[in-house]
Formats: C-alpha cells, sequence, structure tokens
C-alpha cells in the first residue's frame, strides 16, 4: 500500500475520501496510525477536527451549513481537551526534568555528608546507612581531633525525602565550622540546637546523638538530643545496656541543655548507634523489635564490625515482608585491645 | 494506614481531637490541617486523645511540635491525653514529654 498519510490536510482529505469511497479496513488502519503521529507530534484535538473541517468543505462544496455548523460547534467542544492534552505534555516534560535533578541532587547530596571512617588504632569502626527513598535524611560524621579523640555525630531528621535531606547539609556545615577543642559532646549540641531553632520550620526537628571516644584513656563521653538510645554491650558479662541519656530534640527551643554522660570501654566491647530508621523497620504488620536487632547484632559479633553491620542490615532486608520506611543507620564501635 | 479524626468541642474554647490509627507521613498532614487552625485560637484549650492511636513515627511529632509552637504564639493550650506506651516512649526519647503537657487520662485522674 502507498505510504504513510502525510500529516496536513491533504493527506488527511485524501484518506478520508479513499474511506467514503471505497470503506475499505486499509484506510482505517492508515489513520489509525496517523492518529498516533499526531500525537507524537502535538497535533492537538481541535486542529484534527479543523482538518476534518477543511476536508469536508473541499470534498463537498455544498455541504448543507447545518453541518458546517455543527463541525464549528465540535471544535469548540474540543479546544479544552486539547489545553489539557499540551498541559499533561508539559508536566510529563516536567516531571522527568525534575527526577533527573533530585537525582543530581541526592548524587551532590552524598559527596556533600561524605564523611571518611577513621582508622584510629585499637578501635574497630562499622557503618551503614541505608536511605528508603532517593535521598537520606540520616547523617553520621566522624571528626578526628587533633587530641587523638574521635567525635561520631549520628543524626536523624524528622520529616523525610528532600527538605530533610537539605536540612542534613545545614547541619554539616554547622557542624564543619566548629573549633575542634570546643567539640564536647554537650557543647555541640547546645550549639546545633541554636543553628536549627533559628533555621528550620517548625514542623521540623532533628535528633543527634553525639559521642566523643578518647582512645588515651578508653573512655566514651556522649550527650543526645532526643535521639533513638543506643547500646553499650559489655564483653565481659556478656550483656547489652541501653545508653540511657536526657535532652530534647533539636530545634524546639533556644536554651536548651545537654547533660552528658561519661563510660569506661574495655576490650572488647561495643558502642551500638542507631537511628530509628532501624527500629521503625516493619516485618508486615510486626515492628522490628530493638531486643531482636540486638539478637541479631549479637549472632554476628564474632565477625569484624563492618561485616556485623553490613549483615544485620541484609538479615533484616531478607525478612519476606520487610519494609524499609524510614532511613535505615547502624553504627558499631569495639575497642580491640 | 488511615487516620480518623473527630474534633468535639466541648465548650466554645474547649475541644477535644479524637484521633483513632496512625500518624505517619500520609496521615499526618491531615492531622495538621486540623489541629493548627485550633492552636491559632487564642485561649483555646485543645486536648488530643490517642486512646486509638496505636502507631507514630516521627513526621506525627513533628506535627506535635508545631502544634505546641503554635501554642505559645497564641497562647492556647495543648494536652495530649490517654496516650499509648508505644507512642508514649518517642516522646520521652526525644525529650519532648517533658516540655509538653501528657497525661493518663482526659479528665485529669477524676476518673
Amino acid at each position: 500500500m502507498s505510504s504513510l498519510l502525510k500529516l496536513d490536510t491533504e493527506g488527511y482529505k485524501a484518506l478520508m475520501k479513499r474511506y467514503i469511497e471505497t470503506r475499505d479496513e486499509q484506510s482505517l488502519y492508515e489513520i489509525e496510525q496517523a492518529s498516533k503521529l499526531f500525537i507524537k507530534n502535538s497535533i492537538l484535538p481541535d486542529e484534527i477536527v479543523n482538518m476534518h473541517i477543511q476536508s469536508l468543505k473541499d470534498l463537498y462544496p455544498n455541504l448543507s451549513e447545518d453541518i458546517q455548523y455543527s463541525m464549528n460547534f465540535l471544535l469548540e467542544a474540543m479546544i479544552a481537551y486539547g489545553i489539557a492534552h499540551q498541559e499533561y505534555q508539559q508536566l510529563r516534560e516536567k516531571q522527568s526534568e525534575l527526577k533527573s535533578e533530585i537525582s543530581v541532587a541526592a548524587s551532590m547530596q552524598e559527596t556533600l555528608l561524605e564523611t571518611k571512617k577513621p582508622t584510629i588504632d585499637g578501635l574497630d569502626i562499622g557503618v551503614i546507612s541505608v536511605p528508603a527513598h532517593q535521598m537520606n535524611g540520616d547523617y553520621h560524621h566522624f571528626v578526628k581531633g587533633r587530641d587523638g579523640s574521635l567525635g561520631i555525630a549520628i543524626a536523624d531528621v524528622i520529616g523525610k525525602g528532600i527538605p530533610a535531606a537539605l536540612c542534613m547539609s545545614m547541619i554539616k556545615y554547622a557542624m564543619d565550622s566548629y573549633p575542634e577543642d570546643a567539640m564536647t559532646p554537650k557543647a555541640i549540641l547546645a550549639n546545633m540546637n541554636r543553628v536549627v531553632e533559628r533555621n528550620v520550620d517548625p514542623s521540623m526537628f532533628i535528633t543527634m546523638f553525639y559521642a566523643q571516644y578518647l582512645p588515651s584513656d578508653h573512655t566514651l563521653r556522649y550527650a543526645s538530643a532526643g535521639h533513638e538510645p543506643g547500646f553499650y554491650y559489655n564483653s565481659s558479662q556478656d550483656t547489652f545496656e541501653e545508653l540511657t541519656t536526657k535532652g530534647l530534640v533539636l530545634g524546639v527551643t533556644p536554651d536548651t541543655t545537654y547533660p552528658q554522660y561519661e563510660l569506661k570501654i574495655e576490650s572488647n566491647d561495643m558502642v551500638i548507634l542507631l537511628t530509628d530508621g532501624v527500629t521503625e523497620c516493619r516485618d508486615g504488620e510486626r515492628f522490628i523489635e530493638r531486643q531482636e536487632v540486638l539478637d541479631v547484632i549479637k549472632r554476628y559479633a564474632h565477625l569484624p564490625v563492618q561485616k556485623i553491620v553490613d549483615q544485620t542490615f541484609k538479615y533484616f532486608e531478607r525478612l519476606q515482608d520487610f519494609e524499609l520506611r524510614d532511613d535505615f543507620t547502624l553504627l558499631i564501635l569495639r575497642r580491640e585491645v | 494506614m488511615n487516620l480518623t479524626i473527630n474534633v468535639v468541642d466541648e465548650q466554645p474554647s474547649k475541644s477535644i481531637v479524637y484521633l483513632a490509627g496512625e500518624i505517619d507521613a500520609y496521615t499526618a498532614p491531615d492531622l495538621k490541617e486540623a489541629l493548627i487552625p485550633l492552636m491559632r485560637q487564642e485561649d483555646q484549650v485543645v486536648a488530643v486523645d490517642l486512646a486509638e492511636v496505636n502507631y507514630m513515627d516521627s513526621t506525627g511529632l513533628g506535627t506535635f511540635v508545631s502544634a505546641l509552637k503554635s501554642s505559645k504564639e497564641y497562647n492556647s493550650k495543648l494536652t495530649l491525653v490517654n496516650i499509648q506506651d508505644r507512642v508514649l516512649r518517642l516522646f520521652q526519647i526525644t525529650g519532648l514529654d517533658e516540655i509538653m503537657d501528657i497525661r493518663a487520662s482526659i479528665r485529669g485522674g477524676s476518673e
């Protein structure tokens, strides 16, 4: 058969004429194909009706006026569809633009928030952080002080997705701007609280746990701003204890102070820090309980610490109806010698 | 999951907001829409009854924090009553239980 219809009034008219004369299936097939091309080329429904009107007039110069009026009427009726279609096309383009912008933002965020797991003699460190969606609202950060101490921050923005992720970049820069010597956990949290309170939307706030490990005397100092409590694993007794703390989340009231706690870490003891994404995991309708997390950690406790956190995540991921509702961050320190 | 929100005006300046279901990222916006306008009424006393709320995530906490902030701004009063343990734990961890009025019973223990 002849090549595809040209997408103009002449082509439309020719095909319509052929159909009216022969009423063959082929003509119908061709107009169906043409219709797909119309869509592809953003030809609007009212333009098609207009082609139809022109073709009718050319083919039937004596067409009754009533029919012509009715066609004009149809033309008007199609206009809103045309506009809706155009809007839909624009939305589709916008959406794909946004999608690619978000993925650029996500990878930028990853670079911005990147923190290097430090090497410290006598300390094994493992961390895993998995975002529930494209961007991560959890944050963890290591800072090595000149005095040999290690600062560890783990934080969670309340709220998910992009606003939460943007908020985290602010936290990171605020943290970077503190002089190292002033990095006691309680001072950092008090400072961060002021930054967050001044800069963040009222429905958003941040929980943060800040710990400082002093390898010289194997002491852990820590303070918490409403963060999901971590655990201390006492190796000699083979028990887990919750790191109970007081302290309000960041960003609610401007003058919050944070009590600081201290803990002696013995050989093979572990400190386990996490975000509530770990305990908000679901296995179908069931929540994963904190005790269950500890049981899993204990199961892998003989492994290097990075393996423990990786295997723990994998364990939950393998649960049949596992659903990651929130960003998941698990960080473990173990004193080696 | 769903959240049903039922606002009962006990007196002209006293409302009870009955919630049932789950407060999470999907339902929190509805709660916010119901709660914030109440908090913005000068001297309004608002009790939120959480007896039928079995799950709340951090987004829900965020909603109550912004309600608390509004209450300070507009001199209204926010009280959370009949909280279940699992939900209460969230308020305790975040230290919010120390700055919010959280009670076990809506009638202040007279029952």
